[in-house]
C-alpha cells in the first residue's frame, strides 16, 4: 500500500534539489581565484618547455 | 590524427570542481588551497587518466581525498566556516513559495560533511547513486543513506514536513518541476 506521505516526500526531495542545483550554480559562477590561473599558466609554460627540449 | 590533450578538459570542469571544493569546506582560502593542490596532483598524473572515463568524477575525487586526509591530519570537523553558501547569496529571499536560499544555505551549513557531500554530488552535481559511491569509496547503499539523511535533515531544519509548508509552495514547486500544466 503506498504511503500518503510518498508524494509529500517526492515533492519535498524535488524542491531541495532544485534550491540545491541554485546553490551550486552559483558557487559554480563564483570568480575564478588568480591564483589558480596563475598555476594553470605556470604549469601550461612548463609543459611547453618540456615539449621544446624533446 | 593527434588525440585531444585531456588538460585542456581538465580546465572546463574547474568551475564545478571549484563549487564541490566550496561546499566541502565552506571556506574559500580552504577550498583555493584544495583546488590547487588537485590540479597539481591531477596535473602532473594525467597519465593515469584513463581517457573515455569520466573526467570530472576523477577530479572530485582527488580533491575529496585531499580534503578528508587534511580534516583527518587535523583531527577535527573543518571549524574555520566563513558561511560560504550565505555569502554567495546574491538573490534576496522571496516569498512566492520557493524556499528562502539564505535559509537553506543555512541549513545545507548543518548537515555533515558526508551527508553535504552526498547530496552535492547526486543532488547538485549530476552523479548517479553508482558514481557518487565510486567517488567516496563506499557502497551505493550507503550513498542512498546519507543522502536521504540529509534530505530529512534538511526538511527538519526547514519545517518542510509541517502540514503546511509545501501546500504553499505547491504552485511554485510544480512549476519548477513541470508536474503540472500551465493554468491560464
Amino acid at each position: 500500500m503506498a504511503s500518503r506521505d510518498d508524494p509529500r516526500k517526492a515533492q519535498r526531495d524535488r524542491l531541495i534539489d532544485d534550491s540545491l542545483k541554485q546553490v551550486f550554480s552559483e558557487l559554480e559562477a563564483d570568480k575564478m581565484p588568480d591564483e589558480i590561473i596563475d598555476l594553470l599558466s605556470v604549469l601550461k609554460a612548463q609543459d611547453k618547455e618540456l615539449k621544446d627540449r624533446k | 590524427m593527434s588525440n585531444p590533450d585531456p588538460r585542456d578538459e581538465l580546465v572546463t570542469h574547474l568551475p564545478a570542481l571549484r563549487a564541490f571544493a566550496l561546499s566541502l569546506t565552506r571556506n574559500r582560502a580552504a577550498a583555493d588551497d584544495m583546488m590547487q593542490d588537485t590540479v597539481l596532483k591531477a596535473w602532473s598524473n594525467m597519465d593515469k587518466f584513463e581517457v573515455g572515463t569520466n573526467m570530472r568524477a576523477w577530479l572530485f575525487t582527488i580533491l575529496r581525498n585531499n580534503f578528508y586526509t587534511s580534516r583527518r591530519k587535523l583531527n577535527r570537523e573543518v571549524a574555520d566556516v566563513d558561511n560560504v553558501f550565505s555569502n554567495s547569496l546574491s538573490v534576496k529571499p522571496d516569498h512566492d513559495g520557493r524556499l528562502q536560499m539564505t535559509d537553506f544555505k543555512s541549513a545545507l551549513n548543518h548537515l555533515q560533511d558526508e551527508q553535504r557531500e552526498a547530496l552535492i554530488l547526486v543532488g547538485a552535481s549530476g552523479f548517479s547513486y553508482e558514481e557518487a559511491a565510486e567517488m567516496c569509496g563506499v557502497a551505493t547503499g550507503t550513498i542512498k543513506s546519507r543522502v536521504n539523511r540529509a534530505r530529512a535533515r534538511l526538511s527538519e531544519l526547514l519545517h518542510l514536513d509541517d502540514d503546511d509548508a509545501l501546500e504553499l509552495t505547491d504552485t511554485a514547486t510544480l512549476a519548477v518541476v513541470g508536474t503540472s500544466g500551465p493554468r491560464s
